[in-house]
C-alpha cells in the first residue's frame, strides 16, 4: 500500500485496533469538538475513505510539555493511534528514526505532499544572533521553521510558547523568543495555548483538521472556538461561592477546605480562555480549582510576566514602581486630596487677609 | 424667572438676557448681563444622573476588585457578589447610554453644550484663559475672568479627565462585559477590539480599575472647584447646575 493512499483507518486497522474502538473515538471526539452525532459518522466515514494528512511536529524552544499532555488523552485509542492516524511522519523527541535519517523525513514530507501537510509546532525560535540560541539539526531552528512552514497547508501552534511566547519569552527576554506568528506571515495558523494544553483539546483540534482538511471556527486570536470561547470562571464549579460572596481568604482557612472561590487567593479564572473546568486534566480527574488552587492563566497572553499568581490585583510596574491599580491610584487621588486641602487653607488666608487689607 | 440680588437697575438686562435665549445663544453674549441661562435642562439632568452612576461604578466597582469578607452558611443563601456586579453593569449602561444621550444633545443644545468634546487649542484667546485661570489657582492673580460657559483650566480637565476617561470605561467595560455575555453577544462585537490592544483581559481589569482612580481624582478636583469657584469666582457655579442659570457677581469687564 502506498504512503499517499493509505487511510486512517487503515492504519489503525495494521495496527490491531477494533472497528468497535474506531466507531468509539469518532463518537468521543465528535462530542468534545461540540458537534453534532451525525458528525461522528461523518468522521469515520472522512478518516475512512481520505488519505491520511501527514503531520510534521518540529520542536523549538520549549520544555516538551505539550507532547506529554498529548500522549496522556483519555481515550485508548487516542494514545496508540494518534499518534499514526495524524500519521504524525516527524516527532523528534518520540519517533524511532534519529540524525540523517529523521531530517531525511522532513525533506521527504515537504516534496511529496508539498501544500498539503500540516506543521504543528511546539515551541518557539528565539531570534537574537540570527536565531543561534536553538541550533536544532545543525541549523537555527527558525530557519527551519520557516523551511517547513513554506509548503504546509496549515500550522497548528501548540502551547503557550509557540502561541504568545511563554516563559523564554518573558522579560527582558535574552534570546528574544517569539510566538510562530512573527515568523510565518503566510499560512493560516490555529492557536492551541495552554501550558500545556489540554490532551483532549490538542487531539480535538487534530482531528477536526485531520477530517474535515479545514481549520476550525477561530476567534479573533486564532484559537479555536470550540474550546477557548468561555473562561475558566464561566464553567467552574465553585462560581456559586463567587457570586455569593464566599471567598478563601487564606491558604488554611475554613473557606479553604469548604471548597470557597479562590479570586481573592488570585484565581485567573476570571480572565482566562480554556476548557479546563469541562473537559479537566487527566481523563477528566481534576482541574487546578478543583484541586484547591486559583487558575493562573496559563493560556493567555503574557500570563508569565504577570506578576504573582496570587494577587488579586495585578501588580503594575510600568511606572517603575511596583504597586497594584489601588495603591497607584488611591497614592494618587490621596495627593491630590491632600493638595487640595492646602490650596483650601491658602485661599481661606488669602481670603481673609484681603478682606482686612480692604 | 431668575432671581437676582443685585441692584434692580439690571432687572431690564436680566429680563433681555432671559428674553432673548430663544434665538442668540450662538451669538456672544454681552458680558455685563447678570444672569444668563448656560446648562439646559437635558444638560443638567444629564449632569446628576452620571454623577450618581459614577458614585454607585466607583463603590461597587471597588467591591468587585477587593471583595467583602466572606459570608457564611450556603452559598445559596446569599447572592452579594451577584448583587454588587448587577448594580455595577445597571449603573454602566445608565453611564454609557447618558452619555451618547448627552453627546446627541450637542445637535439641539446650545453652544455650551458643546464645550465637553472638543478643546479649542487653535484660539490664542483661550489658551490666554488657561494661563490667567492657571495663575488664578496659584494665586498670582486677584480675580478670575468671567465666563459663561466653562472655564479654559475647567475645561481642559473636563475633557481629558471626565469625557475621555468615561469613553475608556465604556469601552474597557464592556469588553469585560462581553466576556461574560459571549464571543457571539453584541457586546463582544461591538468592543472585543479592546482585546485587541490588551489580548490578555487581565490587563483590562487592571486599566479599567486604574481609570477608576482617575474619575475618583476628578471627582476630588471637579467638587473642590466648584465649591471654590462659586465663594471666589464673580459668577456662580453650583446653582448654575441646579438651575441653568449663570449669575455674574459684577457687570465689569472681563
Ligand atoms: C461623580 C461626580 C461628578 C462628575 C463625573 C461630574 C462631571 C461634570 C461634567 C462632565 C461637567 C460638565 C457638564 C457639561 O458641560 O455638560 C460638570 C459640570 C459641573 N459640575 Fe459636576 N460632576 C460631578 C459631581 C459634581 C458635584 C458633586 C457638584 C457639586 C458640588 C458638581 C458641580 C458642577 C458644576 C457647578 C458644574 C458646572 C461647572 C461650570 O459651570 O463650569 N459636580 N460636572
Ligand atoms: C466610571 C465608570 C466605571 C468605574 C469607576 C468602574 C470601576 C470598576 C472597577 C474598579 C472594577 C474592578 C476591576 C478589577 O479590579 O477587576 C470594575 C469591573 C468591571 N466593570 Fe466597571 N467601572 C466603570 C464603568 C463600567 C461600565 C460602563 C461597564 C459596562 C457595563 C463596566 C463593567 C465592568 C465589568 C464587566 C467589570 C468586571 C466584573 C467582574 O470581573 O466580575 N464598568 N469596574
Ligand atoms: S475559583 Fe476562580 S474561576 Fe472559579 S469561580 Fe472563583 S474566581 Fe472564578
Amino acid at each position: 500500500m502506498g504512503v499517499a493512499t493509505e487511510t486512517f483507518y487503515d492504519v489503525i486497522r495494521r495496527q490491531g485496533i477494533s472497528r468497535r474502538s474506531f466507531v468509539k473515538f469518532c463518537s468521543l471526539t465528535a462530542a468534545s469538538l461540540g458537534l453534532s452525532p451525525v458528525a461522528a459518522t461523518q468522521m469515520a466515514h472522512a478518516l475512512e475513505t481520505k488519505p491520511r494528512v501527514p503531520v510534521i511536529w518540529m520542536h523549538g524552544l520549549e520544555c516538551t510539555c505539550c507532547s506529554e499532555s498529548f500522549i496522556r488523552s483519555a481515550h485508548p485509542l487516542v494514545k496508540d493511534v494518534i499518534l499514526s492516524m495524524i500519521s504524525l511522519d516527524y516527532d523528534d523527541t518520540i519517533m524511532a528514526a534519529a540524525g540523517h535519517q529523521a531530517e531525511a523525513i522532513l525533506e521527504e514530507t515537504k516534496e511529496k505532499y508539498k501544500g498539503q501537510y500540516i506543521l504543528a509546532v511546539e515551541g518557539n525560535p528565539p531570534l537574537n544572533e540570527d536565531g543561534m540560541y536553538c541550533i536544532d539539526g545543525g541549523r537555527p531552528f527558525v530557519e527551519k521553521l520557516k523551511y517547513m512552514a513554506a509548503d504546509a497547508s496549515a500550522v497548528v501552534a501548540w502551547g503557550a510558547c509557540a502561541s504568545w511566547g511563554c516563559v523564554q519569552a518573558a522579560k527582558p527576554n535574552p534570546t528574544h523568543a517569539v510566538p510562530i506568528d512573527k515568523v510565518i506571515l503566510d499560512k493560516p495558523i490555529i492557536k492551541v495555548p495552554g501550558c500545556p494544553p489540554i490532551a483532549e483539546v490538542m487531539t480535538g483540534v487534530i482531528t477536526y483538521i485531520t477530517t474535515f482538511g479545514r481549520l476550525p471556527e477561530l476567534d479573533r486570536q486564532g484559537r479555536p472556538k470550540m474550546f477557548y470561547s468561555q473562561r475558566i470562571h464561566d464553567k467552574c464549579y465553585r462560581r456559586g461561592h463567587f457570586d455569593a460572596g464566599q471567598f478563601v481568604e487564606a491558604w488554611d482557612d475554613e473557606g479553604a477546605r469548604k471548597g470557597y472561590c479562590l479570586y481573592k487567593m488570585g484565581c485567573k479564572g476570571p480572565t482566562t480562555y480554556n476548557a479546563c473546568s469541562t473537559v479537566r486534566w487527566n481523563n477528566g480527574v481534576s482541574f487546578p480549582i478543583q484541586s484547591g488552587h486559583g487558575c493562573i492563566g496559563c493560556s493567555e497572553d503574557g500570563f508569565w510576566d504577570k506578576e504573582s499568581f496570587y494577587d488579586r490585583l495585578t501588580t503594575i510596574n510600568q511606572f517603575g514602581v511596583e504597586a497594584n491599580a489601588d495603591r497607584i491610584g488611591g497614592t494618587i487621588a490621596g495627593v491630590v486630596l491632600a493638595g487640595v486641602a492646602v490650596h483650601a487653607g491658602v485661599t481661606a488666608v488669602k481670603r481673609i487677609s484681603t478682606k482686612r487689607d480692604e | 424667572m431668575p432671581t437676582t440680588t443685585r441692584p434692580s437697575r439690571f432687572q431690564e438686562q436680566v429680563l433681555a438676557g432671559v428674553a432673548d435665549i430663544g434665538g442668540t445663544l450662538n451669538r456672544e453674549l454681552p458680558i455685563n448681563r447678570p444672569t444668563i441661562y448656560v446648562y439646559e435642562a437635558p444638560v443638567r439632568l444629564w449632569h446628576w444622573v452620571n454623577a450618581l452612576a459614577i458614585v454607585v461604578l466607583v463603590v461597587t466597582g471597588y467591591f468587585i476588585g477587593s471583595p467583602l469578607p466572606t459570608l457564611s452558611g450556603e452559598a445559596s443563601d446569599h447572592f452579594l457578589m451577584g448583587y454588587i456586579r448587577f448594580t455595577h453593569f445597571s449603573a454602566g449602561y445608565v453611564l454609557a447610554i447618558g452619555f451618547v444621550m448627552r453627546f446627541l444633545w450637542i445637535f439641539w443644545g446650545n453652544i455650551h453644550s458643546r464645550q465637553l468634546f472638543y478643546l479649542p487649542i487653535w484660539s490664542r484667546k483661550w489658551w490666554s484663559g488657561v494661563r490667567q485661570e492657571l495663575r488664578w489657582y496659584m494665586f498670582l492673580e486677584k480675580e478670575p475672568r468671567k465666563y459663561i460657559g466653562h472655564n479654559p483650566l475647567a475645561h481642559i480637565f473636563m475633557v481629558l479627565m471626565a469625557m475621555s476617561i468615561t469613553v475608556g470605561m465604556i469601552c474597557t467595560g464592556f469588553a469585560l462585559y462581553s466576556q461574560g455575555e459571549g464571543i457571539d453577544s453584541w457586546q463582544a462585537k461591538a468592543f472585543g477590539w479592546v482585546f485587541k490592544l490588551f489580548p490578555n483581559s487581565q490587563d483590562v481589569h487592571t486599566w479599567h480599575h486604574m481609570g477608576m482612580w482617575v474619575i475618583v481624582t476628578f471627582v476630588i478636583i471637579h467638587i473642590y472647584a466648584a465649591i471654590r469657584e462659586d465663594i471666589m469666582s464673580r459668577q456662580t457655579m453650583i446653582s448654575t447646575m441646579i438651575s441653568g442659570e449663570r449669575q455674574f457677581r459684577d457687570d465689569r469687564e472681563d
